[in-house]
């Protein structure tokens, strides 16, 4: 007996809805199984990752503010994963979008300058991701090079900017030799929504942006075209879309989104430029963005999903000396399960007898 | 020993890791399939490759160690792409989230131990030969295995009944279906023989490069070796130079840094990856609108009919 695969007539639209959760389920009985094998009781673990972070306040609105840069960047690649350009240096773009917004920061620091610091900050972030970006982007269409491997590329070259400007002409003169910038002013931080709290103006940022991006690909043309140029790129050419156009906006839209959410982070929670802003979010935003389906309101919940790992994560490594290297673990071998459960809306396996042909089998 | 000798030795040992691993994905790459995990397997090969060695205190078995998790990373690979008809690309990315969330799990128990570094093999006499003597004939075990493998696969793709199969079902695997060749099974040995050469090439990160086990240790180098597989246009032989090149850049802006040019040293240590990038689109554009060098099916998902 083997097993193959048989491509269904339409595609099954329960397992299209079920089958995130279906990924999820999969994902806890293999984490179940880890914790077994680190020695932990996997009860408390799983309790811990995931029931604990959502009994409190503090750790809810922590939630959030995780999220709110994963689902931000994840809306961006969902555009370009849609068009099937595979922009996956979106961690680069969110730093440069932090470094372009906080020179803003940096050069009106400890002036009487007003309240339009912040917006052009943001403005700047976004403008800096975007342009970052493009250079994918360009090398793909003008030269026809892998975006693949120039956009992750970048993201190692971007990492290595941001260290050399806060150990070099950024350095706070008074902040006893840590690669930092000094502290943001208040006008260029993002104000926090309940005092006291981290949670900030961004999370209400990423809401609008996903409904923008409901709009954009469900009521716009240019929405149509982007997926038809992923779908089906030969009825894309017919129709006369300008599928390198196409590839050099969906890379300059992530890119802003990237940079957006790479500039409210540090003007944010982190409050400052420094290394190791990011945790891999423009990583995880990966998954987050196949989790969500490529959709944007899925988008909203897998970021939420995926903010809880991270908070679930930390507290186990506090609490259980789990370490945080499992929280990895867990988002890779999620992907893997959510990109084979898509597959079964696409095809259903069959297990059929070896020697079909003979005609002896049951089928 | 002189800084010429001690250069043109750190370029080699520099390349070898680049060479092994992008030397199995231009195999797998032949055979129609783009494993993005590269950088995956390696850190897996680096972690497991380590703790081999450190536990049995045996080079070769961290290497055999090296090479099996490599495998087994790319068995996973295999079993959603070539099974389940899963997008290559997201596949590969998953790989390597994966392989750098558990290479963390397993040397963090290693981090901070030392092991003896690999040998080198001194070919009596020869290595006594001035100048040319250690850079030919005293390198370390891999050097001369990365070496001969390329000439292996060199012969297998071109001299072989089955390299010519494996090139067809990269070419067009509808055809190379019709002709009664089992073209899944055929890319399935294609993308473990990758798994367990990105496998070989982590380990030798700290078998032979550095003696100790770092988290994240691999730096790039697997994105790097998928890169030189472009640069060599999926040939064999150029795949040597493109990896001694990119070893020689990385050594030489080592030195460089060191010499304090007054150059930022960040700069420096991006050096390798703006030399990617630069190189890409130079081979690219070379190119041109001509017929591309890749393999015609690279990517592709095949669903065999029955």
């Amino acid at each position: 007996m083997r097993l193959v695969l048989e491509r269904r007539a339409e595609r099954s639209t329960t397992i299209a809805i079920a089958s995130p959760l279906i990924a999820i389920a999969l994902t806890l009985v293999t984490m179940t199984l880890l914790f077994a094998l680190l020695g932990k009781s996997p009860v408390a673990a799983l309790w811990v990752y995931f029931i604990d972070p959502l009994t409190d306040a503090y750790s809810l609105q922590e939630i959030a503010v995780k999220a709110t840069p994963l689902v931000m960047i994840a809306l961006g690649l969902s555009l370009c994963y849609l068009a099937n350009v595979w922009n996956i240096g979106a961690e680069g773009q969110f730093l440069i979008g932090a470094v372009a917004g906080s020179w803003l920061a940096v050069r009106t620091n400890g002036t009487d300058a007003g309240h339009w610091v912040l917006p052009a900050m943001l403005v700047l972030g976004a403008l800096g991701g975007a342009l970052y970006a493009l250079i994918p982007a360009i090398c793909k269409v003008r030269f026809g090079a892998s975006e693949i491997l120039t956009s992750l590329m970048l993201v190692y070259v971007a990492d290595l900017f941001l260290d050399y400007l806060v150990r070099g002409p950024w350095r706070d003169p008074k902040g006893y030799n840590f690669p930092t910038t000094p502290d943001f002013d208040p006008v260029a931080t993002v104000p926090v929504l309940i005092e006291g709290s981290r949670l900030h103006a961004g999370a209400l940022i990423a809401l609008v942006l996903v409904a923008g991006a409901v709009i954009l690909l469900g009521r716009t043309i240019k929405g149509f075209e982007i997926k038809v140029v992923g779908s089906a790129p030969k009825a894309a050419r017919f129709a006369g879309f300008n599928a390198d156009q196409l590839t050099i906006l969906t890379f300059l839209i992530s890119g802003a989104l990237a940079g957006l959410a790479g500039i409210i982070e540090v003007a944010g929670p982190v409050g400052n430029l420094r290394p190791n802003i990011s945790p891999g979010y423009g990583f995880t935003a990966i998954i987050v963005a196949f989790l969500g389906r490529l959709h944007p309101l899925g988008i909203l919940i897998a970021g939420l999903f995926l903010a809880l790992t991270f908070i679930g994560g930390e507290q186990a490594q506090i609490s259980m000396r789990i370490p945080l290297d499992l929280t990895k673990v867990f988002q890779g071998i999620l992907l893997f399960y959510v990109l084979a459960c898509d597959s079964l809306v696409l095809y259903r396996i069959r297990l059929m007898p070896t020697h079909h042909r003979a005609g002896y089998g049951t089928g | 020993m002189g800084l010429a000798e001690a250069i043109i030795l750190a370029v080699v040992t520099a390349s070898t890791p680049l060479l092994l691993a992008a030397a199995g994905e231009l195999v797998v790459e032949r055979a129609g399939v783009l494993n993005l995990g590269v950088e995956g397997m390696m850190i897996m090969g680096a972690a497991c490759g380590f703790a081999g060695a450190y536990l049995t205190g045996s080079t070769l078995i961290g290497a055999l160690c090296g090479i099996a998790a490599g495998m087994a990373l790319s068995a996973i690979f295999a079993l959603l792409t070539l099974g389940l008809a899963v997008n290559q690309v997201a596949t590969g990315l998953a790989l390597t989230i994966l392989g750098i969330g558990l290479s963390g799990l397993i040397g963090a128990g290693f981090v901070g131990e030392k092991i003896v570094p690999a040998p080198q093999l001194h070919l009596p006499l020869l290595s006594n030969l001035p100048f040319a003597g250690r850079i030919l004939f005293a390198q370390d075990a891999f050097v001369y295995l990365s070496l001969a493998l390329i000439a292996a696969m060199w012969w297998f793709i071109y001299r072989t009944r089955w390299g010519l199969v494996l090139r067809a079902v990269g070419d067009n695997h509808a055809s190379a279906h019709a002709l009664g060749y089992p073209v899944l099974t055929i890319r399935t040995c294609a993308v473990l023989f990758g798994g367990a050469c990105a496998g070989l090439g982590g380990a030798y990160l700290p078998l032979a490069y550095t003696p100790f086990f770092i988290p994240g240790m691999t730096a790039g180098r697997g994105w790097i070796a998928l890169a030189l597989v472009v640069f060599a246009s999926w040939l064999p032989g150029r795949l040597v130079w493109g990896a001694y090149l990119f070893g020689a850049v990385s050594i030489l802006q080592l030195h460089a840094q060191g010499a304090g040019l007054g150059i930022p040293s960040q700069l420096m240590s991006a050096l390798p990856y703006l030399a990617t990038i630069m190189v890409l689109v130079v081979i690219s554009r070379a190119r041109g609108s001509a017929r591309s060098a890749a393999p015609a099916s690279l990517g592709m998902v095949f669903v065999p009919d029955r």
